[in-house]
């Protein structure tokens, strides 16, 4: 190969040794080199700011486009009939958030996002195709057509509702505040100032308890083993989480208590899809309105979210029929 | 013993298909991996000879190229190509396609640059000898040149080719479910059953890992030694 190469191109049998790189006009052409080195640079930091315009620029154009040529096929996402058309649908969903969405033990995603999944894809008439999505790609993916659906746990905010276009809630979630059940703290003001609550770093609970309760003091670990490990040797009076979380902590673990179910604003889970697709977001709107007839999300909490939370949070839980309590 | 491989999370591990499961997702690892080394040593060789020419055009770009490879991240790249392809040119391929583009991008710059400097390592004196002996120049390269080149090549090819393998946890990212994001699923799965299974699961990738990229080392050390005679 670089025999033919070398003959294709009149390359001289000496190119590879260093003592040509010594005559005058290789001197000439260091200097040169030099120059190319600087355009090298130059051209690269061109190319990367451009791409990243491009990017933040098509972001933009995508929102002027789609509302414009909502009704035109080469959307970057597919529209209802072009689901149905193709035969399958690409839900995006969590693999590895047990109970919501994961994959048990025979390969199969479970969960109480993954069985709403699989009855949107049966009354389409559709197969389902089940992505594994990650907390920070849900947006990205719906904005690039990666999935038409994302149902991961995706909490409704306002800052995600401009950029992608939410449906009606099917479940809600709020703080909760677990502690040792002969202690039990029901309200804020029985922490002592002495006393420090158990928070994971990062969650939406140190973020509440930083803003709305800055006088506890909080102790902050990175996991949730080590959180729990903190919490079981009695480092704080109480650990604070997702509601979810502390619940289905204190069904598994005895001698703890939810004492405060419901902290701060309350947020609901709700699906989404990409912005702009009506036909889509109309029509499971739609859906989630009847599937209140047949309490629908009742019997997916049953089927799915019932080991780890137990009867008694159904009905805080759930949201039937896009209806919040 | 049995506490031991229940506290470690061992048992986990040979529940339903969980086993087959973390092979298949060390196949698609490998699958990516392979494919894109494959393409970066056949891409990097040419790339080599090109970056040795003197043509001022074709070292420009190769510098250009060379320049962007080194400075971007692997997940940078593995988001432009995944998802900024989406957006920019509404091109939508599988992420294991979109994966396989960015290590053979990544594999071909690095591959061309050891090729470029295993070719100039090769004193001249090596090419007059040669010439002087009567050889022409197809036998001076096939056997005089070609050989110390690749004898010079290989450990550091090897390096790449175990770094390449190595990176790919990257592509959970874009959402391609391979060996680590098959473990942290089945970690979460049995979160209340076995809270340690993480120590077991991630102690089965490492000897994974170590299968795959250990017998790449021994053949490289055993094609070493076998040449330098």
């Amino acid at each position: 190969m670089i025999l033919f190469l070398s003959n294709f191109l009149h390359i001289p049998y000496n190119m590879y040794d260093i003592n040509i790189w010594l005559t005058p006009e290789r001197r000439m052409y260091m200097k040169n080199t030099k120059l190319f080195k600087l355009l090298a640079v130059v051209v690269a930091v061109i190319m990367v700011v451009g791409v990243m315009a491009g990017c933040s620029k098509a972001t933009e154009a995508d929102k002027g486009e789609t509302t414009a040529t909502s009704d035109s096929s080469d959307t970057i996402y597919r529209s209802l009939d072009e689901i149905k058309e193709s035969g399958s649908i690409k839900i995006g969903v969590f693999s590895d958030k047990n109970p919501f969405g994961y994959v048990d033990e025979n390969g199969e995603y479970q969960g109480y996002d993954v069985y709403f999944a699989r009855r949107i894809a049966e009354d389409l008439g559709v197969d389902v195709e089940f992505v594994s999505t990650e907390a920070a790609n849900r947006v990205e993916s719906l904005q690039t057509g990666k999935v038409d659906i994302i149902l991961a746990n995706f909490t409704v905010t306002e800052e995600r509702a401009q950029q992608v276009d939410f449906a009606l809630p099917y479940m809600n979630v709020a703080l909760g505040v677990v502690s040792p059940s002969d202690k039990v703290i029901t309200d804020l003001s029985q922490i002592g100032a002495d006393d420090a609550v158990i928070v994971i770093s990062g969650t939406t609970a140190e973020i509440y308890l930083e803003e709305n309760n800055p006088e506890i003091t909080l102790k902050k670990y990175d996991t949730y083993s080590d959180a729990k490990t903190a919490f079981e040797n009695g480092q704080g009076v109480a650990w604070a989480n997702d509601n979810t979380e502390v619940i289905a902590y204190a069904k598994t673990v005895d001698g703890y208590t939810v004492g405060i179910p419901k902290l701060g604003s309350d947020d609901t889970i709700a699906p989404a899809v990409t912005k702009g697709n009506e036909s889509l977001l109309n029509w499971i709107n739609e859906k989630i309105k009847s599937l209140a007839d047949e309490q629908f999300f009742h019997k997916d909490y049953e089927e799915t979210l019932v080991d780890t939370y137990g009867k008694d949070y159904e009905e805080e839980l759930v949201v039937e029929g896009g209806v919040i309590a | 013993m049995q506490a031991l491989v229940t506290d470690l999370g061992f048992d986990v591990l040979f529940r339903g298909t969980n086993f087959t499961r973390l092979l298949g997702g060390m196949w698609v690892t490998l699958e990516i991996s392979l494919i894109s080394v494959a393409l970066s040593i056949i891409l990097g060789i040419l790339l080599g000879v090109v970056m040795t020419l003197k043509n001022p055009v074709t070292k420009a770009i190769c510098r250009v190229y060379l320049e962007i490879v080194r400075i971007m991240p692997q997940l940078v790249l593995l988001f432009i190509v995944y998802y900024g392809s989406a957006r920019l040119i509404g091109l939508k391929f599988e992420p294991e396609f979109a994966a396989v583009i960015v290590f053979t991008f990544w594999g071909t710059a690095e591959m061309g640059d050891l090729v470029r400097g295993a070719l100039q390592s090769i004193p001249i004196h090596q090419y007059e000898s040669a010439y002087a002996l009567g050889m022409n120049r197809s036998q001076t390269y096939f056997s005089i040149v070609i050989p110390q080149t690749i004898r010079r090549l290989l450990p550091l090819s090897i390096n790449l080719v175990t770094r390449m393998i190595k990176t790919t946890p990257l592509i959970v990212m874009i959402e391609v479910v391979e060996a680590t994001k098959v473990a942290r699923q089945i970690i979460d799965a049995n979160r209340v059953a076995s809270p340690n299974a993480a120590f077991g699961l991630f102690f089965v990738i490492f000897v994974l890992y170590f299968a795959v990229c250990w017998p790449i080392s021994l053949l490289a050390s055993h094609l070493e030694k076998k040449w330098s005679n």
